[in-house]
């Protein structure tokens, strides 16, 4: 029974289905960990011991009685804030949805169950995903395990840090542009931004519709491969969902790069990334190269402007998609006795959202204003383009681009927070991914400083076998990585 | 694009209205700072050269994905519960004219 919270959850489901340990052990095993540690850590919002432990045993009696049990059987996951769950409040971190309990479950909520996952509790994160440290939450800023004076990254960070921390074997993170792999690098996890479509968006509070995937955060790159199974798949509720049948990404776990042909993009060791974090990327680069792959350094001039067309497209997104939030069928309202229309949505809004957000709507609502769209908004997709076709033309005689996935390490608390720009500049190497629709992971490569780093892969759209067999080689030979948890 | 346009305190009240979202005069002038800031960066597309490039809106080459209308039950009491301001069956609503 010692270190099962250790264990990945491959490992994990093979005791519980072979009954060498019962799920309510194993789930209780975990709340006692949250309550040891949560009070430093602060991942989760919302705790839901009761009916996650009541799922265990509904799991050890079907594993007593010999019935099917899915892939996931007892495995303990904790979700995102902006992944709705039914009966379970789901606030987005967020004033204007503190009460919010969602009458439905996501489709990735509805597939974990399915597979006889149990959902152990929400995950702070930065209001309506907005953010890269996980600070611009309602309920107080989530700390790095790996040291807690510092971010976590985000603005998946609490998904992250409960993986890292032990209070949850996987966790759902949702990736706009870095939210799942810039806190999985910072924490020493592993984190997967999928395909765009790969996943249904079904029940994913949106924030840039056009951007952003339900990802995967997991300890290990067999594990990742394992949710990622579970979770993707077409789904008739979300129409950008693409049919690709059912994803086996597990049979990909193979240790073999050789003859791998991968491309290393000088924009992505640009200025502003620390010495450290260039070294251990290239040191995980010379270890592919041992392995059989074939490296080459490529320029890709477009990439320079990524992160601004990034930031123009997701804001002006997230000003049309939190237009919604009127206070009136639900979430926050204050009282508008005597109030016309307009006035009683700007007193509410005014009161429900947070800084970050209330900055980004303003933003986009400025970039897709008459006489300012074609300059801002409608150059933005135009460089998306330049972008994307940069990429498929190195795509064409490479397999993979290799990169740092944050080019600087886990940052201390409120070090960004009053300088907008420089948080932005946080995401300057994930945002690609999301601009192209391609795979992206970020796995855990080196430390510096007894602070994680990791390496991100990425990938045509739809390899992401591609991406599992490197990032599973990898993992295999660097070896084990000098870290320890400070909780 | 001029390079040196700033936004004014003006047009930000006008954005917060687009927005509704309610700003006080202090905020006015904050935001003007911190958007001007963030706009003089955004900038820098400027110097790509977008000439005959078409704009990418939505990354999946997918079109007009249809399927049958058919209602999905959701019990209407579930949703009414979260209403914050009702009476009896019907939301409530601040005036509108």
């Amino acid at each position: 029974m010692s270190g099962i919270l250790e264990l990945p959850a491959s490992e994990l489901v093979k005791k519980i289905r072979t009954q060498e340990v019962t799920a309510e052990e194993y789930i209780s095993k975990c709340y006692e960990r949250i309550e040891r540690v949560e009070k430093k850590v602060h991942a989760f919002i919302t705790l839901t011991e009761s009916s996650a432990l009541e799922k265990g045993r509904e799991v050890d009696a079907k594993i007593r009685k010999d019935e099917n049990v899915g892939s996931l059987a007892g495995v303990a996951v904790a979700v995102k804030d902006n992944v709705c769950t039914m009966s379970v409040r789901t606030t987005c971190a967020s004033k204007t949805l503190d009460s919010f309990v969602p009458p439905y479950d996501a489709t990735v909520v509805q597939r974990l169950k399915s597979q006889d996952a149990i959902i152990v509790g929400k995950t702070n994160m930065d209001e309506f995903a907005m953010g890269s440290s996980t600070e611009h939450s309602r309920f107080g800023p989530t700390l790095n395990p790996y040291d807690l004076r510092r971010v976590p990254g985000g603005s998946s960070g609490g998904s992250a840090a409960a993986v890292a921390a032990l209070e949850a074997t996987l966790a759902l993170g949702s990736d706009t542009g870095g939210s799942v792999r810039c806190p999985a690098s910072f924490c020493n996890v592993v984190g997967l931004k999928p395909t765009y479509g790969l996943i249904s968006r079904y029940g994913l509070i949106a924030y840039a519709n056009s951007l952003e995937q339900i990802s995967p955060i997991t300890k290990n790159v067999a594990d990742v491969a394992l949710l990622t199974d579970c979770i993707a798949g077409h789904d008739d509720r979300d129409s950008t969902s693409i049919n690709t049948g059912q994803s086996n990404l597990s049979k990909h776990l193979v240790e073999n790069v050789a003859g791998m042909r991968i491309g290393v993009p000088e924009e992505f060791f640009g200025r502003g990334t620390d010495k450290s974090v260039a070294k251990t990327i290239w040191n995980a680069i010379t270890k592919l190269e041992g392995l059989g792959a074939s490296c080459t350094e490529i320029k890709l001039e477009s990439l320079d402007y990524a992160l601004a067309s990034y930031y123009i497209i997701a804001m002006s997104e997230a000003s049309s998609n939190l237009a919604r939030y009127d206070g009136l069928r639900y979430g926050f309202r204050l009282k508008d006795e005597g109030y016309d229309w307009s006035t009683a949505f700007s007193r509410n809004r005014r009161s429900g959202f947070g800084p970050e957000v209330k900055r980004r709507i303003m933003l986009g609502t400025f970039a897709l204003s008459a006489g300012y769209y074609d300059e801002y908004y409608l150059k933005a997709q135009r460089v998306r383009t330049l972008i994307r076709q940069e990429l498929a033309g190195a795509f064409k005689n490479l397999e993979l681009l290799v990169a740092p996935t944050m080019p600087i390490l886990p940052f201390r608390l409120k070090e960004k927070l009053l300088d907008p720009l420089e948080m932005y500049m946080c995401d300057v190497d994930t945002v690609v991914a999301n601009l192209a629709g391609i795979p992206a992971v970020s796995v855990p490569c080196g430390s510096s400083q007894g602070l994680p780093i990791g390496v991100q892969i990425m990938a045509p759209a739809f390899r992401e076998d591609l991406l599992i067999r490197a990032a599973y080689t990898l993992e295999k030979n660097l070896g084990q990585i000098d870290l320890k948890l400070k909780i | 694009m001029v390079k040196d346009k700033q936004i004014t305190r003006e047009q930000v009240r006008h954005l917060a209205w687009l927005a509704r979202i309610k700003i006080s005069k202090a905020e006015e002038q904050k935001y003007a700072k911190e958007m001007n800031e963030i706009l003089r960066y955004f900038r820098k597309l400027d110097d790509a050269d977008t000439h005959g490039i078409p704009p990418t809106y939505h990354v999946a080459d997918v079109v007009n994905v249809t399927r049958e209308d058919e209602p999905q039950p959701t019990p209407p009491d579930r949703l009414l519960e979260i209403v914050p301001l009702k009476k009896d069956r019907f939301v409530k609503a601040p005036r509108i004219v």
